[in-house]
């Protein structure tokens, strides 16, 4: 954990300011992220095409945010010349923006797929996707949590977890499989919801990565983590 | 029979890989007063080491026991070995003035004499029993060539050095160490009085300069260090306030991964 929150006696406040505001932005867009991939499933689950376009308008605030940390961290390399610690939290922080940006795009694909199978009925009843997406939620937020906190016990742990989103893909795979060759004509559509779970499945690729940052952030060590699943 | 090749060719990496001025054990004493504690380190020929760390931790002690500057210090002594090029530059026998040839010196303030610009370059050179003007004009060139000052110059060597602009003073105190032919150059805080331009131009020429010869800078410029050198010294004195050195690597090392947590607080600026 780290104790660089602590500015009382930092002679460096200027630029802890900065990097404390640039720790709320990141939390503020990790966590519209997280209500996007929620939602878009959700949405897709009651069919609510108001609520799937409205995640497709809210992704465009989701970039925009993330512009602007991008913005940020360049203007506060340029300004305080930072380094060591400081330095690969703020490249971090370049980079796991980025990573957030790309799960809202997931988000957003999903919200598309939803407004494409329009009045058709789901050819099943979800079930195992909206679970994909809360685990995938859930390993968000707290891999979020760790980088802030610096956690690196917790960055390690979350993307083990990976292995569970990647066996209810495999379970939505073959069950939609099974749908196919009953029925081929049911193709297009279990397509779709076949993109939706990939989309979810690569998610949680990219939570792994933002853990990944986060030892990075602590140890200077650049390393990959490999769920078992790999 | 393969056990002796082995030998001779660990042998040969060796001395390919030997650096250029080896520390062992250093202990400077002014007085009673220990200003550096046991300094071991290799300085690598050909490269940029640069020496950081707070005021009063023994930088500049260090880096002027490289030419044995120290000596013209009272009650200055030293314990310990620093080799150059495998001779220790302590050693009995040792001509002191050869030393001061071979690891030259630039100060933080250009320091030119009052003479004409020639004459600043040529002044080494002279000491040492060049007379012919031929070779004189020779070696003035090319130093000032090396110091990428010649162009700036070459029409006005007649003109005193001190009428040149900052910048160009430095660079003429670079050309007149460079004129007797050193081995290693040694930097305290070279740009610390200098414009940012002419800070720029200093750092680009120890860049072209570290293909011939071996540099060591002293720097309170902390992005400097990180810009022009390979190696960084971390020092830091002790409770004793006994200068030590606490870490030494890579320049990029130090700079985006430093072990030692007195060198991560010096170089994020939360040192103090």
């Amino acid at each position: 954990m780290s104790d660089r929150t602590n500015t009382s006696q930092s002679v460096r406040r200027t630029l802890e300011t900065e990097i404390q505001d640039l720790r709320n932005d990141l939390i503020y867009l990790g966590s519209m992220v997280e209500q996007q991939i929620l939602g878009s499933v959700d949405s897709l689950k009651r069919r609510d095409l108001a609520a799937s376009e409205q995640i497709i308008q809210t992704d465009i605030q989701v970039n925009k945010k993330r512009y602007s940390i991008e913005e940020k961290v360049m203007v506060v390399i340029a300004t305080q010349q930072p380094m060591a610690h400081d330095l690969r939290l703020l490249a971090s922080m370049l980079e796991i923006a980025g990573e957030l940006e790309r799960i809202g795009d997931y988000a957003k694909g999903i919200a598309r797929i939803s407004l494409r199978i329009a009045d058709e009925p789901l050819i099943k009843p979800l079930v195992d996707i909206p679970r994909m997406a809360e685990k995938g939620a859930d390993m968000l937020h707290r891999a979020i949590k760790a980088f802030i906190e610096e956690n690196v016990p917790d960055a390690e742990i979350i993307p083990t977890e990976d292995d569970f989103v990647d066996n209810l893909y495999d379970q939505v795979y073959r069950e939609l499989m099974v749908l196919i060759i009953g029925d081929p004509k049911l193709i297009q559509r279990a397509n779709w919801l076949l993109w939706v779970a990939h989309n979810l499945e690569r998610m949680a690729d990219r939570v792994t990565n933002i853990c990944e940052r986060t030892i990075f952030v602590v140890t200077g060590e650049l390393r990959e983590i490999s769920s078992s699943g790999d | 029979m393969i056990n002796i090749q082995f030998f001779e060719k660990s042998l040969q990496e060796n001395s390919k890989t030997q650096s250029m001025i080896s520390v062992q054990k250093l202990n400077v004493f002014y007085g009673k007063f220990r200003a550096l504690t046991d300094i071991n380190m290799e300085i690598q020929e050909k490269k940029i080491t640069a020496i950081i760390g707070p005021s009063g931790c023994g930088k500049s002690t260090l880096l002027r026991s490289f030419n044995r500057m120290n000596d013209l210090t009272p009650n200055a002594r030293i314990e310990g070995r620093i080799y150059l090029q495998g001779e220790d530059i302590y050693g009995n026998g040792i001509d002191v003035v050869d030393i001061r040839r071979r690891i030259g010196m630039v100060f933080q303030r250009p320091n030119p004499f009052p003479k004409s610009i020639y004459d600043n370059v040529a002044y080494g050179p002279r000491l040492y029993g060049v007379t012919r003007r031929e070779d004189l004009d020779a070696i003035v060139e090319k130093s000032l060539v090396q110091a990428a000052l010649w162009d700036e110059v070459k029409d006005k060597l007649g003109q005193s050095g001190m009428s040149i602009s900052g910048g160009q003073q430095q660079r003429l105190c670079i050309a007149r160490a460079l004129a007797v032919q050193p081995e290693v150059i040694l930097m305290d805080e070279p740009a610390s009085a200098l414009d940012p331009i002419s800070t720029l131009r200093i750092e680009e020429l120890m860049h072209d300069l570290a293909k011939d010869y071996t540099i060591i800078i002293v720097t309170h410029n902390m992005q400097q260090a990180a810009r022009v050198s390979d190696f960084t010294a971390m020092m830091m004195i002790d409770e004793a306030r006994s200068g030590q050195l606490i870490e030494y690597n890579q320049t990029n090392t130090i700079f985006t991964r430093p072990q030692d947590k007195r060198t991560e607080d010096y170089v994020t600026g939360r040192f103090g």
